[in-house]
């Protein structure tokens, strides 16, 4: 049957357009319950005996998705009129029930109402869209009362009072969300049910201690009318916000209207803001850019910075702030970044976060109902009303909230409980928090994913050594070198001395294609996931464990397929020629770094291993140097190394990541695999090839480290890579550690490098800053990252052995696939680094340490330290009262009396110890221990 | 954008497979000598057929067959923002010999010498896949005008959006950006005599997306015959036979 739909619509230009679109009505669309006499039940999703069966309105989708993914709620009947509001309103939430609606364990039945010959509605003359679709939910919900007769009881759920009525009117029985739970029996959903906004006045009991009470706190949000208008008019600049990591009352809003970031400070500022969320920002006249920082400094109070890990590069580094900030000296000059006020949010970033209940009292009374405000483990969202029914239950347990609203009247935006983690403190619990606040996917993989493993035990069948693209690479003597108790060993290397005096040196990487192909499941799964993240006890897989540990690892005296790149080279460590085979090699050995250091530095060993081992180090060394020659930065970070206990799985001891020769040996060749292999794919596909960059710093970004340096008299060369490697290289202090810190200071300043695809950018932009290479891709680790596998198929297809797979065709999904490997490859970075944190704390918990710091940044209240020996940095506060005066341009501080001063790079006595100022916020603090002798100068 | 749900229905409810309406009407312009008015769903084209006649221009004349020319427009009116649609355009030139290829192939030309056939072919509405509505249009138009032909021509477009095949696109398929293929075929002779796509698309894909577009223009083809066999019914009650 055909129905045509018209409408009208304005077009960008302004003008006024009717549209006429057909629409189909079909009489194959069926009602998904498997007993049902009429329909073809062979897409049925619904159970046999559905007690009651649930339709959904579309604000019950929208307010109460989190009730919906509680399996508690099922037999849900979703129509296509709801899917489409909510796709129209909410991008996130309208995913999140698609994917409930794929689901295969939940019952979420997606009936096309819209295209159904009985249940579709015309518009009535003077009906808004809003009513007629409440009218065709009703209308759908009738049908299935109709439909399934007596055999089941249909129930519309929806909170919007009108519509509830009139279904009751029309013999449709309808609940609220709310009364619906209820009769459900179970107190703890009552939690996830978000309240309607009627019933708002009651909730502000939390607030009712507080002197601000029903007072207007924020300013009202603009009308998205006056926003545009004012973007336009260049009044408003837009940007995404980001709140300082270390400091919840500054954020930054990156605008490009003005070509600068646009700081803001304290709360009422932000305007109710939260991180990510895309804003609308207002410049505060010149003169108040000085004032409003005094303010934000006197709402720091209960806020402070903690201990972590020193950042690994400049994206993660805590914002240099305004030097005038708070600082006596300078106060003339004006401050250089312009500051401002959000009038409007114009993209929410609302997700669920992870924390805690504020330790409460239990109230007596209020019918079990409880106001919590909750915290955040991230410190950079505000504490968040909700509303619970088992604070007992919660107060110890780390929870996930989602956020609701957060009107003009309240401190605190509301949101609603989601689910519990687990016991706080408990190494499991914080270990999933690490995972969820890093958005890092650590669910078992799916049985479709397994499915498209091969079968086990998986060895090297005879096809695969009879396939004309794999040579036999058997006799030759390959080994691997990893660290201690690897499992997921994806490389290998080979070198044999040629008669010419020349080498051949290979380097077999897994042949992980061979078992993971594009459009799969398991492909996806992969591709999703970007990456292996690497914890401090745990390692959550990107590939499936058979594939990591078993089928694709290179392990020691096993056949297994590979992806080799072989050179001939010269001694001089030149390469004569490049070949790149798919192969079959058997590892003779899998050694660890410390055993294959071992053997090179035991002299008295000549067996082959060694020989090639001793071989290959001396090329690796010239390759090194030549490539420090061209101007590769040698920079450090400060690794740690926890040693676990088996039984507790509790951290026994930190040390720092020691680098071995071994280490570097196969570092420098897997680098010449990955240079080699990105000159060919690009020489094959210059649109698509993935390849990876480190962008060249700034001279805004190297500013704090040229600070630093000539604060202790050093002056660093920062015009070219090249530059900057020799003056670090002269950068030698009183004392062997003075180099490595300089380094690591160094190493921060950089921005991380980063994937993208070759059609994005031109040549020179494919510049590897850090390597000093032009061109750079990652090829050596496919079991552990997505990107080498791509990288892998783009060279498969540049031999000519696989056919490109579609997504190279299409650019934009290119793109977003290189974005996503970039987040992810930077969350599990940060969930590595949360991880060490958390261990460090764990293990700092019964042991008050001191220990040698050296001072890394002087600030107006003390300095910062890191603290070599277990590679953590944290701020060491200095009291008024101690009598310090801090001289910030100078880098220095020095007791009012003249009896001690610290610079910045010295070495102090520092006390490590675990407090929790606030509840259920352990951190580790640090205090200066004041020692005359190291300090006199 | 998702212009396939996961329940398998298209923006405008059709199914992959599924073409949209169609509805032809015979003999439209009483003083051509064969017309016609062919709809998919929202296009609508109408065709007028000229001739055979003698040759206008007669520099153009072919001693052994009859010429055939074609002219394309598109009524101002046809979209939604009534813009006025210069004549003579690069797109509407194109249009105009791609069908005047398509129709030369099938129309037995070496039966007409000296002579010269016109068709005339206007979008009433557009609403994607404006070219295979014009050649069902001209076809039927030619039928209509008793010019000898090899077979019915027919036309149907398909396309490759969200991984899959998709039959007939609409304008809002067709505006997506995905590749478009269009295929003109001889159901009886089972013959390809027009494809065109312009995008990319992998081969195997491809195959799937034609014979899609293949099946498309037997279904168009069954229908002509449907409407032709009706016609031809109606003449001879006309006739008294």
């Amino acid at each position: 049957m055909l129905q045509s739909r018209s409408f009208v619509k304005k077009t960008k230009q302004g003008g006024v357009r009717k549209i006429v679109r057909e629409h189909y009505l079909r009489d194959d669309i069926y009602c998904g319950a498997p007993f049902c006499k009429v329909c073809d039940v062979s897409g049925a999703k619904l159970s046999d005996a559905p007690s009651p069966l649930l339709v959904v309105d579309t604000n019950v989708v929208l307010n109460q998705i989190d009730l919906l993914e509680n399996p508690a709620i099922d037999d849900v009947v979703v129509l296509s009129v709801v899917l489409q509001e909510v796709n129209n309103k909410n991008i996130s939430i309208y995913n999140r029930l698609r994917s409930l609606c794929s689901n295969a364990s939940r019952k979420f039945f997606v009936f096309s109402n819209e295209h159904h010959r009985d249940t579709y509605v015309k518009d009535m003359a003077g009906e808004t869209p809003n009513d007629r679709n409440d009218r065709a939910i009703r209308v759908a919900t009738r049908w299935y009362q109709d439909h399934l007769g007596g055999a089941v009881h249909v129930l519309l759920l929806t909170n919007d009072r009108e519509n509830k009525r009139k279904a009751i009117e029309e013999g449709i029985s309808a609940e609220t969300v709310e009364s619906y739970v209820k009769s459900l029996g179970q107190p703890e959903l009552l939690d996830l049910i978000v309240q309607p906004p009627s019933e708002d006045v009651k909730m502000e009991d939390v607030e009712d201690l507080r002197p601000s009470k029903r007072k207007v706190i924020y300013t009202e949000h603009k009308p998205m009318s006056e926003i545009t208008s004012g973007l336009l008019r260049g009044i408003f600049h837009q940007g995404k916000l980001r709140v300082n990591r270390y400091n919840p009352f500054e954020a930054y809003v990156g605008s490009e209207s003005i070509g600068d970031e646009i700081i803001i400070y304290g709360r009422t500022n932000m305007n109710r803001a939260f991180d990510g969320d895309v804003v609308a920002v207002e410049l505060l006249p010149q003169d108040q850019w000085q004032g409003e920082t005094s303010i934000a400094i006197t709402n720091e109070e209960d806020e402070e910075e903690d201990v972590h890990l020193p950042p690994s590069s400049a994206d993660d580094a805590p914002r240099a702030t305004n030097l005038v900030q708070g600082s006596t000296g300078a106060a003339n000059s004006p401050p250089s970044r312009p500051s401002g006020r959000v009038v409007g949010i114009i993209k929410r970033n609302w997700h669920s976060y992870c924390g805690s209940v504020e330790p409460m009292p239990m109230p007596a009374g209020s019918g079990g109902v409880v106001h919590a405000l909750f915290v955040s483990k991230d410190r950079r969202i505000p504490k968040i009303r909700i509303q619970t029914r088992q604070l007992d239950n919660l107060l110890d347990k780390r929870i996930v909230v989602a956020v609701d609203k957060w009107d003009v009247l309240s401190r605190y935006p509301s949101g609603h409980y989601v689910r519990t983690i687990g016991v706080i403190g408990d190494r499991d619990t914080e270990t999933e928090v690490v995972l969820l606040e890093n958005d890092v996917e650590f669910k078992p993989f799916s049985s479709q994913v397994l499915a498209c493993l091969p079968p086990l035990p998986w060895s090297v069948s005879s096809e695969d050594l009879a396939n004309p693209i794999r040579q036999d690479l058997r006799h030759l003597q390959v080994f691997s070198v990893d660290p201690p108790g690897c499992k997921d060993i994806d490389d290998a290397l080979h070198c044999t001395a040629l008669p010419s005096g020349n080498f051949e040196v290979g380097v077999h990487i897994a042949d992980v294609t061979n078992f993971v192909h594009p459009g799969t499941p398991l492909d996806d799964e992969a591709s999703k996931r970007g990456t292996s993240v690497y914890l401090v006890e745990r390692r959550i897989d990107m590939l499936p464990k058979p594939l990591t540990e078993d089928i694709c690892s290179l392990r020691a005296d096993v056949e297994r397929l590979a992806f080799s790149v072989i050179w001939e080279m010269t001694s001089e460590a030149d390469i004569i020629s490049t070949r790149f085979t798919k192969s079959v090699i058997k590892s003779s050995a899998a050694l660890s770094y410390v055993e294959a250091q071992a053997r090179m530095d035991d002299s008295r060993l000549v067996d082959p291993v060694t020989t090639d081992l001793r071989n290959m180090n001396a090329l690796a060394k010239i390759m090194r140097q030549k490539r420090i020659d061209r101007g590769a930065l040698t920079l450090a970070s400060a690794e740690v190394k926890f040693q676990i206990d088996t039984e507790t799985h509790d951290p026994l001891d930190i040390g720092m990541y020691q680098i071995r020769e071994a280490n570097q040996m196969v570092e420098e060749f897997m680098l010449a695999a990955n240079i080699s292999v990105a000159q060919k794919i690009l020489d094959h596909f210059p649109q698509c090839a993935l390849l990876r960059r480190h962008p060249t710093p700034t001279k805004e970004m190297l500013e704090p480290l040229i600070r630093t340096a000539s604060a202790v008299g050093l002056q660093l060369d920062v015009s070219s890579s090249k530059a900057l490697a020799d003056s670090l290289d002269r950068a030698v202090g009183s004392d062997p550690y003075f180099n490595k810190l300089i380094r690591i200071l160094a190493t921060r300043c950089m921005s991380q490098a980063v994937y993208f695809c070759s059609g994005e950018l031109s040549a020179p932009e494919y510049y590897h800053y850090g390597l000093a290479a032009p061109l750079y891709t990652h090829f050596t680790s496919p079991i552990r990252r997505y990107a080498d596998v791509f990288v892998h198929r783009l060279l498969a297809a540049s031999l000519g052995i696989n056919r490109l797979p579609d997504v190279f065709q299409d650019k934009a999904q290119l793109t977003n696939i290189s974005d996503n490997l970039n987040y992810r490859h930077r969350n599990a970075q940060m969930a590595s680094r949360a991880s060490v944190e958390l261990h460090t704390l764990i293990y700092f918990r019964n042991r008050p340490t001191d220990t040698e710091a050296r001072i890394v940044k002087i600030r107006s209240n003390g300095f910062i330290v890191f603290v070599p020996k277990y590679g953590i940095e944290g701020p060491v506060c200095l009291s008024k009262e101690g009598g310090w005066l801090v001289d910030e341009q100078q880098q220095r501080i020095k007791k009012s009396d003249n009896s001690i001063y610290y610079g910045v790079l010295q070495t102090v006595q520092i006390h490590m110890e675990v407090v929790e100022p606030q509840p259920n916020r352990p951190k580790l603090q640090l205090t200066l221990i004041e020692d005359t002798y190291m300090t006199k100068k | 954008m998702e212009f396939v749900n996961p329940e398998g229905l298209r923006l405008d409810g059709r199914r992959a497979t599924e073409m949209r309406q169609f509805r032809a009407e015979i003999g439209v312009v009483s003083r051509a000598d064969g017309s016609a008015v062919f709809e998919m769903g929202n296009t609508k084209v109408i065709a007028a057929v000229y001739g055979p006649r003698e040759v206008q221009n007669k520099s153009q004349q072919i001693n052994d067959k009859a010429v055939v020319r074609c002219e394309y427009s598109m009524a101002n009116f046809s979209t939604g923002d009534r813009m006025r649609k210069p004549k003579g355009d690069r797109r509407s030139t194109e249009i105009s010999l791609v069908i005047r290829q398509t129709m030369e192939a099938c129309i037995l030309t070496n039966l007409m010498p000296r002579s010269q056939i016109d068709i005339f072919v206007q979008v009433l509405q557009a609403d994607g896949g404006t070219r295979s509505a014009c050649i069902n249009a001209a076809t039927l138009a030619l039928a209509d005008a008793g010019i000898p032909m090899r077979d019915l021509v027919t036309s149907c477009s398909a396309g490759y959006l969200n991984s899959t095949a998709l039959l007939d696109l609409n304008y809002v398929e067709d505006s997506a950006g995905g590749p478009d293929v269009t295929v003109g075929f001889l159901p009886k002779l089972d013959k390809v005599t027009l494809l065109q796509m312009d995008a990319k698309l992998p081969q195997d894909t491809f195959k799937n997306v034609m014979e899609l577009a293949i099946e498309g223009c037997k279904a168009v083809a069954n229908y002509i015959r449907d409407i032709l066999m009706e016609n031809t019914k109606r003449l001879e009650c006309r006739r008294g036979v």
